[in-house]
């Protein structure tokens, strides 16, 4: 299904890529990263990318928060084709605050200069919200990610990283985006701080906004997304209902990865398995 | 490539053992010598005076591998370090004994510490680019461990160090030979220093937490390589780390670490299905609350494969044929690479 035929009505995708490819450098350094890659989110859907270090899943997030230039094909955000965007478009996209992100290290998509409050009422204060209105959204969200509104007035810096994390998804969600993308989103975090940051995203799939969720991380994935996505050397491999790319993988890539996961049960057979697998990707 | 070809069939010679100086020498080993005894080992910390490890015992036999489970900070590097010589300045041994291969450390010169690492007991931690030289080719810096440790002159340990490097299962060895380590991943900078540290043939490998930076694929490869090795040569592991799970893949006995006291000792199946202590149920717990086990059906573990290969079943079928419009909640889509 072309994204021209879903354009009718409301049932719209969230963001559409198709036959996305991205290069880096030119000439002899010219390095494919993404190859021709496709992936819809639909409203309201929390969608996987599962990948290893070079699979293309940081530049896939990046280009389609336009932060890498797009080679090849489209990117359709609400329906706009966003892959050949001037930066002043850009701009106008993001202050409509549709696409939000979070990234690995909430450092990087919080200022550290703002206290929490001014984080979180900024992007509402820049489309004419007034503050006092603001203010009382940046509260109500707080309170959705379990945080306590007695940090509003402290520092990105005075917070310990799970708390951090969390404004970071607070901050995302202030300004009510269709769609947010988090690139390994707890993958800085300890286990406890993990377990809590997926719940709350778990939360969120009931609020309407669609969710991108890149990891590595194939056990973290699992648990809340709707559908996950196989992203091996530039392509996506795999793409299915959660519970069947984890049960029943069919790439050679995926069931290596699902193999792969550490597991307290027994070992021996899996190590044949896998070396089947590898060789299997060598060819 | 010519090249290639001949690589591979070093690793083929290498795999069934016909080519003696491919794999590291393995030495006729009696099957019951104990080639590392720890006993009881305490650990101070002579600065903050205080006890940091509270008695650490097991044996290894040529073969057998032991693991050792804890957070940072239980104590597992510095018994690790104990057995290494290598503790950190201000720490000692307290009290037990650690014997390498029937000799007790206590009263070990440095001369003979240095005869011992390398050849009898050998170690790759977390992160291999910081053990490696960022100026120098891998292969040179491998040549020159075998050159000191065991002796061999310029070309033969060149030589050498190519069918180490083929050993670790490096794809292609002359090429990684002459790679500097910034050109190299992770996890072929991890075999590279394996190939060292299995340089000299060493009776005993400690992989301290070797695996955590590594993407999972690349985590389970070399924990693959380490069991093969185990294998095909009796070398010992001691294998540390952090993850429960990553201990039970390779260790025939694991032992819990907290706090510097061992609360759980015992065979893996005993500690993974009938573990204890509440710290192991903890952190059995935790691994069941973010592995990937809990997404995993009951039965998928065995039929999974099964079902890839053969396609069992209506749904599977469909698949197969494309994923038609007719099947949407299965509509997977597949990108062959075979």
């Amino acid at each position: 299904m072309s994204a021209d035929d879903q354009q009718r009505a409301g049932d719209r995708p969230i963001l559409a890529v198709e036959d996305l490819a991205v290069h880096y450098g030119a000439g002899r350094r010219r390095q494919s990263v993404l190859d021709g890659v496709s992936l819809s989110v639909a409203r309201g859907e929390t969608v996987g990318i599962i990948g290893e270090t070079g699979s293309g899943k940081s530049t896939f997030a990046r280009t389609v928060l336009g932060l890498v230039r797009a080679g090849r094909g489209r990117i359709l955000i609400d329906g706009e084709d966003v892959a050949r965007h001037k930066p002043r478009q850009w701009q106008a996209l993001r202050r409509r605050g549709v696409v939000q992100y979070v990234f690995q290290d909430p450092l990087r998509s919080l200022d550290p200069d703002l206290t929490i409050e001014d984080s979180l009422v900024e992007p509402l204060l820049v489309r004419g919200m007034r503050r006092p209105e603001a203010v009382e959204r940046a509260r109500a969200y707080l309170g959705r990610v379990r945080l306590d509104e007695d940090l509003l007035p402290r520092l990105p810096g005075e917070l310990s990283g799970g708390q951090r994390q969390r404004v970071a998804v607070a901050r995302a969600l202030v300004a009510e985006p269709g769609l947010i993308i988090l690139d390994e989103p707890v993958s800085a975090l300890d286990s406890a701080n993990r377990v809590g940051v997926l719940e709350i995203l778990k939360g969120l799939r009931d609020s309407g906004v669609a969710l991108l969720f890149i990891s590595h991380d194939l056990g973290s994935v699992a648990g809340i997304a709707d559908r996950i996505a196989v992203l091996y050397q530039g392509r996506f491999v795999e793409v299915g209902a959660a519970r069947d790319v984890v049960n029943t993988p069919r790439h050679p890539y995926t069931r290596l990865l699902v193999g792969s996961a550490p597991t307290l049960r027994s070992a021996a057979a899996a190590r044949a398995r896998r070396e089947e697998l590898r060789a299997l990707l060598r060819t | 490539m010519t090249t290639t070809q001949a690589d591979r069939d070093l690793v083929a010679a290498t795999d069934v053992g016909d080519s003696p100086t491919a794999t590291p020498t393995p030495r006729p080993l009696p099957a019951d010598e104990v080639v590392l005894a720890v006993r009881d080992v305490r650990i101070r910390d002579n600065v903050g005076d205080r006890e940091i490890v509270h008695g650490v015992t097991f044996e290894l036999r040529p073969g057998q591998a032991v693991g050792i489970v804890g957070e940072s900070g239980s104590g597992k590097t510095l018994t690790c370090r104990a057995a290494l010589g290598i503790l950190p300045e201000h720490f000692t041994v307290s009290g037990g004994t650690i014997e390498i291969a029937g000799e007790d450390i206590a009263g070990l010169t440095p001369a003979r510490w240095t005869a011992l690492r390398g050849s009898t007991i050998s170690a790759v931690f977390q992160d291999p680019g910081s053990y490696l030289n960022p100026s120098l080719r891998v292969g040179a810096q491998i040549a020159e461990v075998v050159r000191v440790k065991a002796g061999l002159r310029r070309r033969a340990a060149r030589a050498r160090a190519v069918e180490l490097l083929a050993a670790v299962r490096l794809r292609d060895p002359e090429l990684v030979y002459g790679q500097y380590p910034h050109e190299l991943s992770g996890g072929m900078l991890q075999r590279v220093l394996i190939a060292a540290a299995i340089a000299a043939g060493p009776r005993v490998l400690i992989a301290d937490e070797a695996t955590t930076a590594l993407d999972v694929t690349v985590q389970a490869e070399v924990l693959d390589l380490l069991a093969d090795l185990r294998e095909r040569t009796g070398l010992a592991l001691v294998v540390v780390s952090h993850d429960l799970a990553v201990v039970a893949q390779v260790c025939d006995e694991v032992l819990v670490l907290r706090d510097g006291e061992v609360v759980e000792q015992g065979p893996t199946e005993q500690v993974l299905y009938q573990p204890r202590h509440a710290y192991t149920r903890m952190l059995i717990d935790e691994h069941e609350q973010y592995g990937l086990e809990r997404f995993l059906d009951a039965d998928a573990d065995a039929d999974a494969d099964a079902d890839a290969d053969a396609g069992t079943g209506a749904e599977a079928d469909a698949d197969a044929d494309g994923g038609r419009a007719g099947a949407p909640a299965r509509d997977r889509e597949f990108d062959g690479v075979r």
